[in-house]
Order: C-alpha cells, then structure tokens, then sequence
C-alpha cells in the first residue's frame, strides 16, 4: 500500500480542458504533484491556475482530459467524491458564517449530533484537538466575526483537515496575512508535508515560490508552461516562463537595494502637495478606523503606507478622495483646504485616486474602455448636457495608445478585459490628466507581472516629473520598490514613519504586528 | 451596437414569445380549439382592422408611459413599483387643472398647462420614496408600494367626496383642451380609443433614450445603477441621482394619465388605466430598459390585452392574463439585468 502510494503520483491531471463561454480557461493544462510534496502552480492573473484546482476539486467538470488520484481515475468528479477521497480546497475568499462559532463552522456539513440536538461541546473538543495536532492555532469557541484575517485562515485549514484532507489546496493564501501570519502558516503547511501530506499553492508571488515550495508548475494562457524544481532555478527563471519574456521584478530592487531609483531625499523647499492634518475617520460600523494621522507629501515624493489590510488604510484614503466625511481634521491639497470639498472638486483641484477595488468603485465593468476613461471627469466631457462622443472617443484613442490597453478597442466593455489591462484603464484615466497629488491604493492587486512592472514605471515617472504620491499597498515589496518614505499604519495609527533607507521587511514586520511602535512623526 | 450585443439584447424577448406561444398552443388544445383559428382571431381583432388597431395603440400609448417610467428608474438600480399610482395621480391633476381651466381655450395653449399638471401629479408621488431613499435609505419598492395605498385611496376619497358627477365614478368632463382622437384624422379608426398622446409618447421615448445614451445626467444615472460604489467615486452623488430619478419616473408615468384624461374620456374616472402602472414594469423588463424596446414591448402587450377581447369567445379572457404572465415569466427568467436585481437584493 505504502509503495503504491509512493509510486503513484498524488495528482496527475492530464491535458485538461475546461472553457466559460468564450473564455477558454484552461486548454490542455497538466500537473503532476507527488506525494508529500509541496507544489507551487505560479501563473499570471488569468493563466487559468484556480480554474485547474477547481477542476481537481470537483467544483468544475472539465471538458476533456483525465484526471488521476492516487492512481486512480477521477475524471469530472463532484465536489463531494473529492472530498470523500481526501481533496480538499481552501478558496481565496473564505467561506466561513460570521455569525458561528469556529467549532460551528469547522463541522458546517458535518454535524454532529446527540439525539436531535447537536453535539457543540465534542465539536469544540475535536477542533482543539486537530488545533494542538496540527499546530493550527484557533479559539474553538470564538465567533468567525471576531476573528483576525488570519485566524478566520486557519479555521478554513482545518474544516478542510477536519473532512480528511489528506491532498490540500491553498488558492492565494497569503493576499491578506502579514508576514508574521505567513511565517505561521509556512510552518503549519512544512508540518504537514513532513506528515506526509500534498500541498498544491496556487500564487503568483515568487519570493513565496521560493521560500516554501518543493517543486513549480508554471502555467500561461490556460496552458501548462514549464515544470521545475524549486532548489534549481530562481525567480527570474520563473518569472520568464510565467510571462513569456524577461521583466524587471519589483524583488530585485529590495534584493539589491534600488540600484536603479534611490529613494529620494527630502528635498528642502519642494512644494508641499498634500497635507493631512489630525485625520479620524469612523468606518462603515462608525467604529473609528483612523485615529488622528498626520501626513504631508512634497513634491517629487512617493509616501508609501505598509500595514496589514483593515488597519485604516481604506477609511484613510477614501478620507483623503471624498468618499468619506472624516469626523476631525484637515485636508490640504497643493494649499487648499479640500476638506469640504466634493469628490469632484478634488478632482478639479489636481487630486487622482486609483482605488483599491477596482471592480467595485474603479470601475463601472458594463462600460465600455472610452466610458470608463472619462469616469469622474464626465463633466470635462461635455457640450451643453451633451456628451461630446467626439472628443472622448479621442480621448480614449490617446489613453489607449500611451498605457498600451488591450484590446486596442474603445467600444468595449471593461468587463471583458484582463484584471491588467482593467488596472491600466483605471491608470491611464487617473495618471493620464493633469493632477498634482495621487493616492494610489493597491495600484497592482491582482494584475499580472507585465502590468506590474508597467505600473510601477508609471509612478516613478510620475514622482519623477513632481508629483505628491500616497502609495498604499499590502505587498511589501512593492512599498520597498517605490516609497522614498515609509509609514506603517497599525489600528489606525501610524506605528512608525521611516525613510526609505532605513527600512526593511525585518524593521517594518514589528511595527505591522503592533509589537513595535515609535510616536509618529 | 455590437452584434453579440444586440443578439443578447433580443434574444431573451424571443425565446420568451416562443414559450409563450408554446403554453398558449397547449391552453387553446385543451380547450377544445384549435390554436391557428384563436391566434388567427387575436390578430384580426387587434392589427387586422382598424378599430382593433387603435384600441391597441391606445392601450400602448398609457403602457409606454408607464414602461418609460419602470425602465428608467431600473436603469439607475431603482425599482419603482409605484407607476399605477403616479399615473392615476398625473391623470387627476390634470383633470383637476382642466375643471378650472375656462371653456374654449385653443389646445396649443392648454397642453403645455396640461404637461405640467400630469408631470407634477405624477412627479410629487415619485418624489416622496425619491427623498425618502436619498435622505434615509428607505427602500423604494416598500416606499412607492406603500404610497400606491395611499395614493389612490386619496384620489378615490377626494374623487368621491367632492368631485364625482353623481350614479358615477368620475368627475365632470375638462372645460377645454380635449385633443383629437385618429379617428378625425382617419375615419377608420372611428370608435377606437386612440389619439394623439401617441405621438406626445413616442416623442417622449425618444427623449428618454436621448437623455439615457447621449447626456452627462444619463451618464451619471446609468452608471449608478450598475455600480454605484463606482458612481460615486466619479464625482457622482448617488442619492441625488435616486431621489431626481425616482421624481423623473413618477413624472413619465404621470404623462401617461393623459391619454385618458385628454385623448380618451375628458374627464378623471377612479381606476381609469387599473393596471397599467404594474403591466409598465414588464414592458420596462421585457423590452430591456431600452426607450426602444419599452415601445415595442408596450405594443405587444397593448396587443395580446386587447386581443383578450377578441379571442373571448372561443377561450376565456383569462387566456390571454396567462399569456401574458408567461411571457413575463419567460423574460424574468432569462433577463440578465433581472437575475442581477434578484442577487442583489438577496
């Protein structure tokens, strides 16, 4: 049994094909991962690397292909054979109850019961028991609601061990873990492995690739690319087979302390452009989610905000862009006090704002590329009440043009574009029109490694020609790449305000976790 | 538009038809009939004479109205179940202006007194759930359902108490600005309903499309109803474009009250066009949101009503609310903008 299983790879999926209408997401896609292994599917947004996991778990029937467990065949299977046989997906969203408790949601599907009524106390028991095995560490007994991002994690871990996962699939994992929570979890999924169980990762970020993986499969277009052993290649080696060309990593710049745009120093008597004075704004439950910060940006200067999501950043810059009324203080741009203003009027007054969400305030998806274009600059677009085709069709030909937006067709609709060539309509609009000051939230979540490289080109330029940027970004790596300074936001507050040569992920770790804290400058 | 797009855009309203043809084949077997003799009178009856034909356009000319109104405030993400009372209210302000109006005044002058009557009728109905939703977050489909009682038991109450002509429902006849039926124009058309509001709401459809695709206001509403979050981070203020849309609405389902007030009776009768404000909103659904697909949509329900009455006596008369409700049920299910409502509101 022992050798079978050996022999046998844990997962063979062979030239799976599985299309959404038009879309074909996955044409003739393979993966092999052995047992007790821990196996890196890297791609770029839209290689089609979920779809092959959904597929495996059951959740999508492929149209042609075979798919093999443990040797056997498991073609189109459903969701609940795979769970049945040991396959179990953890999805990027969670799927958990808020309103439950962990035991609760852990045995969600499975209850257990005494007589008619459920058996909540041996639910919790088992849970902390897997907890200490597994080295998973929840609070059976707490509600989902009051749980960190990534406890409510560790709690999808476990009702997928908690069915007898034995073949365990992590679909971005890390998007919203600090690196401490990250740390946790590698050795969580090390464990694992050394127990013998299978891993598949699904990431597109290569420095994770790198730390935790034992073996790569790279996929692009749907297809499987390239397969390799982690402790044989390197992040450039991958990052090629991922995009199909050489590209510059934002890595490499921490890896080599910015060899090519050293930060900045400040610069004496540059223009201050955005001066945030004593902000505290509530969020959506009036709770207070920023708790009197202090910023100002020069001209020339990218600020960069680090923190773990759901620490303010959000209620911040949507302070700073009016879409939210901040219950004290004072926000100057380029010497106005915008603090009153409409969202519009900022506008008017040099302020852009790329949005963390694209998908829900960048962009209205069911508008074409040249609708999308002149979004919060409609009234600039007019003749009379209206809207002059004429000229935002000329705008789009130029945007398309200068941010390379694919497909080069102004009539459709966003919604039918990649998450890339999504973030880059959102650019283009924003960096595309005079402005003086931008807030750039998350400028390149969830977009491939083409666009990234692009974008932060972009901001660069943009600081270069003098600009004031707020650069707010849960990927480290990122703020580390572009900021001449760096603050770290932590409940609200800024925990520390670095320059940029004083800072690295080990320095700003603590003050993202609150074990650190200096007063603010 | 895009071919896929205006394939998505049709095909929906097609497949819809079909079904229901299908289940009315079924209904008239089962009746005993054969169904080429029924659909072959519910055509005779409706486009096949001319009579039948301005009984329809009369019909379509109120379903316009109220579908012009459903389908704009769905385009801005509004659900507003409140047509039959903005257009009841529309007709009795304007019959209202038209008892006070002095005999023999030439039409040309009284009609824009008359636009303005209906619109206000129906616009300050709209208004209420509009300001409601903006102000307080009020959901418009309890609000405008809720104004619906209220609404026309006032109108019934005021209509009753002070205002009916005696042994009747209905007020006194307007003193002037009766506009001509078709039949002035076309003999044939003698006894039907239809008149000239016809024109007023096919020139009002095609100013709703023009305000919806080509203007900065329709820009912001259309946006709004897709994402509002996305509508807002534009400059866009959401809850002035719900409560001026909601007022709009009520405002195109009040114009519809002239048809009846000014082209049809001269006068405001309880219950004039019951049902109308409610078929409006599967005209707005069935044709799309589109000001377009409201007219061809309003038509085609103007048609299978009236032929109702000419297919009565081989089939009931509810045949013809079981075709209807088919083809609306077709339409819902099939309608993306529809499942998107549902999910949303979930």
């Amino acid at each position: 049994m022992a050798d079978a299983a050996t022999k046998q790879p844990a997962i063979r999926l062979t030239d799976i094909s599985k299309s959404f209408g038009p879309v074909r997401a996955n044409q003739g896609a393979s993966l092999e991962v052995k047992r007790g292994e821990i196996h890196a599917l890297v791609g770029e947004n839209g290689a089609g690397k979920s779809t092959l996991m959904r597929v495996l778990a059951g959740i999508y029937a492929p149209e042609s292909g075979r798919m093999e467990v443990d040797g056997r065949d498991v073609t189109g299977w459903t969701t609940s054979q795979a769970i049945d046989a040991g396959v179990g997906m953890v999805h990027q969203h969670f799927m958990l109850v808020p309103t439950i408790t962990v035991a609760e949601n852990v045995m969600l599907g499975r209850e257990l019961t005494r007589g008619l009524q459920l058996d909540v106390a041996r639910a919790e028991r088992e849970v902390e028991e897997l907890s200490r095995a597994t080295g998973l560490a929840v609070h059976a007994d707490r509600k989902v609601a009051d749980l960190s991002v990534g406890e409510a994690q560790r709690v999808e871990i476990l009702k997928t061990l908690y069915r007898g996962a034995k073949i365990l699939i992590l679909d971005e994992p890390t998007a919203v873990l600090s690196p401490p929570e990250i740390d946790e979890l590698w050795g969580v999924l090390r464990q694992m492995r050394d127990r013998g169980e299978t891993i598949v990762l699904i990431t597109h970020k290569l420095d994770e690739v790198m730390e935790i993986s034992d073996t790569i499969t790279v996929m692009r277009h749907g297809k499987t690319v390239d397969r390799l052993v982690t402790s044989s290649t390197t992040p450039a080696e991958i990052a090629r087979a991922m995009v199909g060309r050489d590209v510059q990593l934002a890595m490499d710049y921490v890896a080599d302390d910015m060899p090519t745009t050293p930060a900045r120093e400040r610069i004496p008597g540059a223009e201050v452009l955005l001066d945030v004075r004593s902000l505290v704004v509530e969020d959506v439950r009036r709770l207070i989610a920023v708790n009197g910060v202090s910023l100002h940006i020069q001209a020339g200067e990218i600020l960069g905000i680090a923190g773990v999501e759901g620490n303010g950043q959000t209620e911040l810059v949507e302070a700073i862009a009016g879409l939210r009324t901040p219950r004290t203080g004072t926000i100057l741009i380029g010497g106005r006090d915008a603090t009153a203003m409409t969202v519009k009027q900022r506008g008017d007054t040099g302020l852009s704002h790329v949005p963390e969400d694209r998908h829900l305030r960048g962009l209205v998806l069911d508008y074409t590329i040249a609708e999308n274009l002149i979004l919060g600059q409609q009234h600039l677009f007019t003749r009379g009440t209206r809207l002059d085709g004429e000229k935002i069709l000329e705008n789009a030909r130029r945007q398309i043009e200068t941010f390379d937006i694919r497909p080069r067709d102004a009539m459709l609709p966003a919604r039918a574009l990649s998450g890339g060539n999504q973030q880059k309509i959102v650019i283009a609009r924003e960096m595309g029109r005079p402005f003086q000051v931008l807030l750039a939230a998350q400028p390149t979540r969830g977009v491939d490694v083409g666009a990234i490289e692009f974008i932060h080109a972009q901001l660069r330029q943009a600081r270069n020609a003098g600009k004031a940027i707020l650069l707010v970004s849960a990927d480290l790596a990122e703020i580390l790449a572009l900021s001449d300074r760096i603050a770290v936001m932590y409940e609200g507050k800024f925990a520390a305000v670095l320059p940029r040569a004083a800072a690295n992920e080990e320095v700003l770790g603590p003050y993202m976790t609150g074990a650190a804290s200096e007063s603010a400058a | 538009m895009r071919r896929a797009a205006a394939e998505e855009a049709i095909l929906p309203a097609v497949v819809a038809l079909l079904v229901a043809a299908i289940v009315g084949d079924a209904l008239i077997l089962s009746f005993g009939q054969n169904p080429g003799t029924v659909y072959r009178l519910l055509l005779e009856g409706t486009w096949g004479n001319a009579y039948g034909l301005g009984q329809v356009l009369y019909k379509a000319t109120t379903l316009t109205f109220t579908g012009l109104a459903v389908a704009i405030g769905l385009r801005a993400g509004l659900f507003n179940i409140g047509a039959e009372s903005q257009l009841a209210a529309g007709g009795f302000v304007a019959a209202l202006v038209g008892l006070m109006l002095p005999p023999g005044v030439p039409a040309l002058m009284t009609l824009p007194i008359y636009l303005i009557a209906a619109a206000a009728g129906g616009g300050i109905v709209g208004a209420v759930p509009g300001a409601l939703k903006a102000k307080f977050g009020a959901h418009e489909v309890i609000t405008t359902i809720m104004l619906n009682f209220i609404v026309l038991a006032l109108l019934n109450y005021l209509t009753a108490a002070h205002l009916k002509v005696p042994g009747s429902l209905h007020t006194e006849e307007i003193h002037s600005g009766a506009l001509p039926r078709l039949a002035s124009f076309v003999p044939a058309f003698h006894g039907s309903a239809g008149n000239v509001v016809i024109v007023l709401a096919a020139v009002t459809a095609a100013i709703v499309g023009w305000y919806l695709f080509n203007t900065r206001g329709g820009f912001e509403l259309r946006a709004t109803g897709l994402q509002p979050e996305a509508a807002e981070y534009g400059g866009v203020n959401v809850g002035r474009v719900w409560w001026r849309t909601l007022t709009l609405s009520g405002v195109l389902a009040g114009l519809g009250g002239l048809n009846f007030v000014l082209g049809y009776k001269y006068y405001y009768e309880e219950g004039f066009a019951s049902g109308a404000g409610f078929l409006g909103i599967a005209v707005a659904i069935v044709g799309r949101n589109h000001p377009l697909g409201v007219v061809l949509a309003a038509l085609a329900f103007a048609t299978i009503s009236q032929g109702g009455l000419a297919v009565n006596a081989v089939v009931p008369k509810q045949f013809v609310d079981v075709l209807q409700a088919v083809v609306i049920i077709a339409v819902a299910a099939s309608v993306p903008e529809v499942r998107r409502m549902l999910r949303r509101s979930r």
